[in-house]
């Protein structure tokens, strides 16, 4: 650990860095940033940034608004500004109260509590997920900037350049980047990160979001991960591939089952199923988020699993080299979610459901989706909130996430998404206009 | 710095005296398999091989430190003035010798000239390998004179591989030689970090780290030239 500290400073010297960025998140998954002098560096290393938490959406007690943010130094980056010839660091961090004590009102700490949970029991979660999000010509207007679809390559493609200088920030900063294509709506795109370790992959995915909106604004154009943009097209998801490790040992393995899948897999998938529509509100957690969960556009709608088939909840891939890709893929989060939380209740279901050994349904078969919703219930196959409000209420009656999430997240996290609803609830949209005035 | 070896365990007494009194730390061990296990994560600073009482032992463990890709250097042996003929055709095994019984200032004396012959007592530590460079004081890493931006465990996975080359690493091994204990994501933390090491290299370097299928990573060329084999994942 000194010698961390050490690399960090010297480094900071060295390379004539004047700013270090300090990047949190909050209760929403916003990126928080602010910047510090290498002056003030050994200071935050060693006691954190003292700030004014009310300030922070889903921070605020008024009583205890005060907050230290702590940096990380096993996170520190250095970034290249266009036109800087120094580079500047960044590092994410931790927040602390001012007696020391990490603050529950951090998801950074909330992820980091439940991936202790998980270790307790020799596991390390591992977590790759597949960003989808749009270019559009500005932020007011979805404007595609081109017509192509799924894996579509044309000669003047603006959005595959933005993509490719996109990728290079990415993996010069310690991003990898798996595969990229044209997704199938106008001017969507998709970027797979590699798998890592689920707290890396939060911190990841926070720094994906920045570099696609930097990118993008630096040649003139909108990057949204909103997650239903434009009604008719397909929305942005954040499948999510999951897997446990034992050790070197891919936990969710089992060569001699029919589907190559351990009764570790089995019980974890049980459990995401089961806890579904409780985690929603944090997987999927915009009014417009449920715009995505519709059928028709290969969002999940029913809760259920399948190898093959795509529009399943759960998809469990073949795996591609061997054992070590034994994986689950959960495909309700869209790209705006707050990372570090939905990773925590991903991970939280999944082990709740190995540890009381929830049996896992069989497999859905293709024929789910033209089934009556009489036969779906004959059939015991459940749906995912229709609705924000929906989602809230199987949120506030699950011990699971009130648990994980911890009470201050849990309670500032319905009070806030309530508001968020009935702001929506009281809004007269568009569509009533057009389908009521003339007519009613 | 990082420790001396010494041989055997334990040392005569007076070794240990002047090694304490000159300031140099230094670890006991009994044969070739203990050196490996003990040995540091940057490698011994050298070896002070008594062959005194068992001369065979002695000249076993220089064989073994030298007979590596990276062969530890300086070692100097202490032996009796009856043993001189035994050095006779070892002359690769050693740096240097001392007659027993020696005097503490000439061992603390021939210590320091090999320390400076082989560099380790000047300037900042560089450890090169093609055009990398890695300034061991500074923590700072370039190719070609371009400055590569690190995290610690890539700085410090870097370093290992670049004073290591030719050799295959299990991940275990690189976790516990590199990680240490309080590593948080598993062995597959290691195959992370190689991807990201390999993006920050870039395309003409990312081929230093190759994957040796089934076993772990190797960086630069094996020494018994098996090219074309083993590629680097894409």
């Amino acid at each position: 650990m000194e010698r961390q500290l050490e690399y960090v400073l010297r480094t900071v010297e060295e390379r004539n860095v004047r700013f270090v960025r300090l990047w949190f998140t909050d209760v929403q998954g916003m990126l928080k940033s602010f910047a510090i002098t290498p002056a003030e560096l050994e200071d935050a290393l060693d006691s954190g940034m003292e700030f004014d938490g009310s300030c922070i959406d889903g921070f605020s007690r008024i009583q205890e608004s005060d907050m230290m943010a702590r940096p990380d130094p096993g996170t520190f980056e250095l970034v290249h500004v266009p036109g800087e010839e120094a580079p500047v660091a960044r590092m994410f961090c931790d927040i602390y109260t001012p007696s020391g004590e990490p603050f529950d009102g951090d998801p950074r700490y909330v992820l980091k509590r439940t991936l202790e949970k998980a270790r307790e029991r020799g596991f390390t979660f591992y977590v790759s997920p597949e960003m989808e999000y749009f270019y559009f010509r500005s932020a007011s207007e979805p404007i595609p900037l081109d017509q192509a679809s799924y894996f579509d390559l044309t000669p003047s493609d603006e959005a595959s350049e933005l993509r490719k200088q996109t990728i290079l920030a990415l993996e010069s900063m310690g991003i990898p980047v798996q595969y990229s294509h044209h997704e199938i709506a106008p001017s969507q795109q998709e970027i797979d990160l590699r798998y890592t370790d689920a707290l890396t992959m939060a911190d990841n995915v926070m720094a994906f979001r920045m570099v696609v909106k930097e990118v993008a604004q630096s040649r003139g154009v909108y990057a949204t991960f909103m997650p239903k943009p434009v009604a008719g097209w397909n929305g942005s998801a954040m499948h999510t591939h999951l897997s446990l490790f034992e050790g070197d040992v891919n936990a969710f393995h089992d060569a001699g089952d029919e589907y190559g899948l351990s009764t570790v897999a089995k019980g974890f998938i049980a459990g995401l199923l089961h806890h579904a529509k409780e985690i929603t509100a944090v997987t999927n957690q915009w009014v417009n988020s449920y715009k995505r969960l519709i059928p028709g556009f290969e969002a999940p709608v029913y809760i259920c699993w399948a190898r093959n088939n795509r529009s399943a909840l759960v998809r469990v891939p073949i795996p591609r080299r061997g054992e070590s890709g034994s994986r689950v893929e959960y495909r309700a989060p869209d790209p705006a979610c707050n990372p570090y939380l939905a990773f925590s209740l991903m991970l939280a279901a999944g082990l709740r459901g190995i540890e009381k050994g929830y049996e896992l349904p069989p497999e859905a078969t293709n024929n789910i989706y033209e089934m009556t919703p009489e036969e779906r219930m004959a059939e015991g196959i459940d749906s995912l909130p229709n609705s924000l409000s929906e989602a809230l209420d199987a949120m506030e009656h699950s011990d699971l996430v009130a648990e994980v999430l911890g009470e201050h997240v849990f309670d500032y996290f319905l009070r806030n998404k309530r508001l968020e609803w009935a702001d929506y609830k009281s809004y007269v949209t568009p569509f009533e206009v057009n389908r009521y005035l003339g007519t009613l | 710095m990082e420790p001396f070896l010494v041989f055997p365990d334990p040392p005569p007494p007076l070794l240990v005296q002047t090694l304490d009194l000159a300031g140099y730390s230094w670890k006991a061990v009994a044969n070739a398999s203990i050196a490996a296990q003990l040995e540091p994560p940057d490698g011994w600073s050298g070896a002070v091989v008594s062959a005194e009482g068992d001369a065979e032992g002695a000249f076993v463990i220089c064989r073994a430190l030298r007979r590596r890709d990276v062969p530890v250097q300086p070692v100097l042996v202490l032996v009796a003035g009856n043993q001189l003929g035994d050095l006779e055709l070892r002359e690769d095994l050693f740096d240097d010798f001392c007659l027993t019984p020696f005097h503490p200032k000439e061992l603390e004396a021939r210590l320091r000239l090999l320390a400076w012959r082989a560099g380790r007592a000047t300037g900042p530590e560089v450890v090169e390998y093609g055009d990398l460079v890695i300034n061991l004081e500074t923590y700072q890493a370039a190719v070609g004179g371009r400055p590569l931006d690190l995290t610690y465990m890539e700085h410090e996975l870097l370093k290992f591989f670049a004073t290591h080359p030719g050799k295959v690493f299990t991940r275990e091994t690189l976790l516990s030689r590199v990680w240490g204990y309080e590593y948080y994501g598993g062995a597959r933390t290691v195959d992370v970090h190689v991807r990201r090491l390999r993006a920050k290299l870039g395309d003409d370097h990312a081929g230093w780290i190759q994957t040796v299928r089934s076993v772990g990573y190797r960086f630069g060329q094996s020494r018994w030239g098996v090219g074309g084999v083993n590629r680097p994942e894409g």
